[in-house]
């Protein structure tokens, strides 16, 4: 059932990209109309899925001649990130609704990207999965370079090639293995039990790993993030920061983890403490929390505090990975979920709700306007988004960084250490963009107040958008059991056929 | 020699031959005094029929085997056939092309030439002799050589004329001079009987001479790398129907020749006559040499990729970006055509003589399927390129500036053919890369076919930033002339046609495999 959700989303952005160009707002219905069946499809598939192990939908003889199959199956993990997709999509439409430029291509290449990032939480074959990936390429370029600001052209082609050469890391890996293999199957349950030597794994798992891990925002391959987030138009940035990035963080578990798990043993040396790939990449993901956290503390523009938090977020993901135990990995498919809905929330409203109205992202700018008064509901919102992404107690942040602290206190207590860093610094980086944002010092005169122009009043896409993320977090921060469980077995499953 | 037989086998070039004299005798006789429109929907009607006859000829043969008459050896099974139908229907292509050109008043003597091009194509794939495979290669270059300098007025297309020509007669001196040594070797032109006395004789010095002369000759007809350099110059120069022709009836052409050659000429099978301990003991001393000759193949390829994909970089103009992609291409698929190795580990060569099914056999089948679809998706850029061109006097990258404005279909067109040429799935580009590269790790495993490919594919990503630097003038900067283009109708044709089998056959990439192994 969960297959609908690509063949509606590439089938809505081939009706959007032929539709008349003079008519943006049956553009954008269609867009929401398509967006929000996919998330029907895909809550409908979470629920009926629930308790299950693997579903599989479709499973058909693609290139018979070389074993690759068009495979799309759902397992927890699956679910849970089609569930995300969904949401963000219908989030992204939502605060995309002031695009007035080429709004049916906007919405075209926005449903293309989409239709990927389905593809490839769905597919089980290696080669599909690849398929699917490249796929998402393309039309974040356009999305950026076209319906972009700050340097958009430059942030544009520095993701296309960051991504493609991710991409290509882990299109010499596939190779690699299906050769290796023997060349007569791509599923990765083929894969996985062909049983590719220890030292092929060694070296194919850094590589593919490396390569997933670009798009998922690790340090130091995480240049392209924050510019490309800046540059993005706001419902591209939610999709980016929401989605995209988990695309690299999902192909670390299903693909790296899981098809070379020997590759993260140890080397058998050890150079200054560093003795696998596991602590080589642990390390990578902690200076990516705490680098990512203090650059976010220095920057002006509030764009990229949102920018360079998500990198540091995206750490916790990969650090969760790299725990390789049950609550650790557990914490990482959550911290997905959570920063995907948190992310989106934030930029939301930095990039729409507030730069719409003030048309500055400028922290400094932003002081003189005295937002919290004149923008109440954004003010609020962004507390509420703030909280959520510093991890308070009710909000889905809090879960899924309590369980990556719990998985990697059971494998290196020191991991916490810097966990703690970067966690004080994120309130740090939060409390700063709020106050100066909103909170400024200088409180208005009510004669300053009556002289400054009215800001445009909030429209329903806003509200509905904001309602919709600040509700799920909340929902899953109160319930987490409802995700746990999902999420739980299939992981368990993971690492049990991933030979650990 | 059975002349009867003769003529049933060249059935398809004679029907060529033929058309070309019709559409010369119709052209300057029957409709002179018509307006040129009618003489060129004339002209490029005739020879697409002719096309379509000649395809109809060489399918009711196929698979009759290899036909062996004194010198005059043509084999039609296997890749050959399905190279030959590709050959003719991208010619027919490449004439639908040419209804809505203007460059030139004697479209009678351009289709003709195109056609005897073409049929020298055709002879180049099926021949399995030295001299007939020189001749239709001399067929088919001495056309192309003309059609490049067919635009009269046009300083540049005679400046490439002359530049391709020099390069040509000097690349076919150094192929008649391998020749000649390979002759010289074994006292035989046919390729069969040079097989089986190089087998008999084991690898010699002057086998290493005639192969690197060889492989120089035929780097030039595909432009690798240090032959490249007539490949921009005539991209650029030449008239669009031409060059279209050139990037990809030519091309195919060559690479199943050279296909050929290194399959049949460099790596023994057959019958061999002798004991067969001796026979055994001298191939294995043979197949120790294939890595070394295979070596040659690697480097060119190496270079190829580097040279093509970085100078690539650096253009603005959209011909000779497409020159620089051609080299790069003809990398990847030297890659493929060098991991021919037949025998490989312990077990008796003789167990590869009868076995057409192999990875090799896999490896040359990618080959073709890569070089097919390259020429197809090519002709499609050529035809994009071609009516901005006519619209806007450039094939700088400005002008494409704003397209997706001034004509949404062309602008979607070629963005279908760059991402293809760049290797984005689901379009066929990516399935070829694929296809390829694992059939070159499936034949050779080793670290320097596995650095080749690992090169080849960090290329392919250095590439997509070349493609992108045209689709964002297509799609994001705004254009200085916002009037609309109109393509001609046929243009447009052929433009979906192309686009719908790049994106059907990558799609369903086992459509195209399944009919190339089908032959």
């Amino acid at each position: 059932m969960l297959a609908w959700t690509i063949y509606l989303s590439f089938a809505g952005a081939l009706l959007l990209a032929l539709a008349p160009n003079n008519r943006p707002a049956l553009a954008r219905w269609l867009a929401l109309a398509v967006a929000v069946a996919g998330l029907g499809v895909a809550v409908a598939g979470f629920i009926a899925g629930m308790g299950q192990a693997r579903t599989v939908f479709v499973d058909l003889p693609w290139v018979p001649s070389m074993g690759i199959h068009f495979l799309l199956a759902a397992d927890g993990i699956s679910r849970v990130l089609v569930l995300l997709t969904g949401i963000a999509a219908v989030a992204g439409v939502l605060f995309s609704w002031n695009i007035e430029l080429r709004t049916h291509q906007f919405f075209a290449f926005f449903l293309a990207l989409i239709g990927g990032v389905y593809g490839v939480f769905l597919s089980f074959d290696l080669f599909l999965l690849f398929v699917f990936y490249e796929i998402a390429i393309v039309p974040k370029y356009f999305l950026i370079a076209i319906w972009g600001s700050t340097r958009r052209e430059y942030a544009a082609m520095k993701l296309a090639l960051y991504s493609f050469v991710g991409s290509s890391m882990v299109l010499i890996g596939l190779l690699a293995a299906y050769a290796t293999a023997g060349g007569h199957s791509t599923t990765l349950d083929a894969l996985t039990h062909a049983g590719l030597s220890p030292s092929f794994q060694m070296w194919a798992f850094p590589l593919v790993f490396t390569g997933f891990a670009i798009l998922a925002g690790m340090w130091p391959f995480h240049t392209w993030a924050p510019t490309g987030h800046v540059a993005a138009p706001t419902g591209a940035s939610m999709l980016l920061a929401g989605v995209v990035m988990k695309l690299g963080a999902y192909g670390c578990l299903r693909v790296a983890i899981a098809l070379f798990p020997r590759g993260l043993d140890p080397w058998g040396f050890s150079f200054l403490g560093i003795d696998s790939w596991r602590t080589v990449f642990a390390l990578l993901a902690l200076i990516g929390i705490v680098y990512g956290a203090l650059v976010a503390l220095a920057q002006t523009d509030f764009k990229f505090v949102i920018g360079y938090s998500s990198v540091s977020h995206m750490g916790f993901v990969l650090l969760g990975l790299m725990t390789l135990n049950q609550i650790g990995m557990t914490g990482a498919v959550m911290q997905m979920f959570s920063h995907g809905i948190l992310a989106g929330l934030l930029f939301a409203i930095v990039g729409r709700i507030v730069y719409a109205r003030t048309h500055t992202r400028q922290l400094a700018e932003l002081e003189t306007m005295h937002l919290s008064k004149r923008l109440p509901f954004a003010a609020w919102a962004f507390v509420i988004a703030g909280m959520a992404s510093m991890g308070l107690p009710g909000f889905s942040g809090f879960v899924a960084e309590l369980q990556i602290v719990v998985g990697a206190w059971k494998v290196n207590p020191w991991w916490v250490a810097a966990i703690g860093l970067g966690i004080i610094v994120g309130v740090a980086y939060t409390w700063r963009a709020l106050q100066k944002a909103f909170f400024s010092d200088r409180l208005p005169s009510s004669h300053e107040l009556e002289h400054e122009p009215k800001f445009a009043a909030i429209t329903w896409p806003e509200v509905t958008g904001v309602a919709l993320l600040t509700g799920v977090s909340l929902f899953v921060g109160l319930y987490p059991k409802i995700l746990l469980d999902t999420i739980e077995p299939a992981v368990k499953a993971l690492l049990a056929g991933g030979g650990q | 020699m059975n002349f009867a037989e003769l003529f049933r086998v060249t059935l398809p070039e004679t029907v060529l031959e033929i058309t070309a004299l019709v559409i010369l005798i119709v052209d300057l006789g029957f409709v002179r005094q018509a307006t040129f429109k009618t003489r060129v929907i004339t002209a490029s009607l005739l020879g697409v029929a002719g096309c379509a006859a000649a395809l109809s000829a060489l399918c009711l043969q196929a698979g009759t085997g290899v036909y062996l008459d004194g010198s005059l050896i043509l084999a039609n099974s296997g890749l050959v056939t399905a190279a030959q139908v590709g050959i003719l229907v991208m010619t027919a292509l490449t004439l639908l092309l040419l209804i809505c050109s203007t460059y030139t008043r004697h479209v009678g003597e351009f289709v003709s030439l195109v056609l005897m091009s073409a049929s020298g194509a055709l002879l180049v794939t099926a021949a399995r002799d030295l001299l007939v495979i020189f001749v239709g290669l001399e067929l088919l270059s001495l056309g192309l050589y003309i059609l490049t300098a067919f635009a009269k007025h046009n300083p540049q297309s005679a400046e490439a004329g002359l530049k391709y020509y020099l390069f040509g007669g000097m690349s076919a001196a150094f192929l008649l001079m391998g020749f000649s040594y390979l002759y010289g070797l074994t006292g035989s032109t046919n390729l069969y009987a040079i097989q089986w006395n190089l087998a008999a004789q084991g690898p010699s010095p002057l086998l290493y001479v005639a192969w690197i002369l060889v492989v120089a000759g035929l780097g030039f007809k595909i432009a690798a790398v240090p032959f490249h350099l007539w490949a921009p110059d005539t991209y650029e120069g030449a008239p669009a129907s031409a060059a279209a022709f050139i990037a990809s009836v030519s091309k195919v052409a060559s690479f199943a020749l050279l296909l050929t050659i290194s399959q049949n000429l460099l790596q023994p099978g057959g019958l061999i006559p002798g004991p067969k301990d001796l026979v055994e003991h001298n191939l294995r001393g043979f197949y120790q040499t294939w890595p070394q000759l295979a070596g040659i193949l690697l480097l060119l390829a190496a270079a190829s990729m580097i040279v093509g994909n970085l100078a690539a970089l650096v253009q603005t103009s959209v011909r000779r970006l497409l020159a620089y992609s051609a080299i790069a291409h003809a990398g990847y698929i030297l890659l493929g055509i060098a991991a021919q190795r037949a025998y490989s580990g312990p077990g008796s060569a003789f167990d590869f003589f009868i076995s057409t099914t192999g990875p090799a056999a896999r490896s040359a089948s990618a080959v073709l399927y890569y070089a097919l679809t390259y020429g197809l998706t090519t002709i499609g850029a050529f035809a994009v390129v071609a009516v901005v061109e006519r619209a806007t006097g450039s094939d700088h990258f400005d002008s494409f500036a704003g397209l997706h404005k001034r004509s949404p279909l062309l602008a979607a067109m070629l963005l279908i053919f760059f991402l293809s040429l760049a290797g984005i799935p689901p379009l066929v580009g990516f399935w070829a890369k694929f296809n390829l590269f694992s059939a070159v790790l499936g034949v050779s495993a080793g670290s320097v076919p596995f650095a080749l490919v690992a090169l080849a594919v960090a290329l392919s990503a250095v590439s997509l930033y070349y493609y992108l630097q045209v689709l964002k003038r297509v799609y994001v900067l705004p254009g200085l002339d916002e009037t609309p283009i109109k393509p001609h109708p046929v243009t447009l044709a052929v433009l979906l046609f192309t686009a719908a089998s790049v994106i059907v056959f990558g799609c369903f990439p086992a459509l195209l495999q399944n009919w190339i192994a089908g032959f």
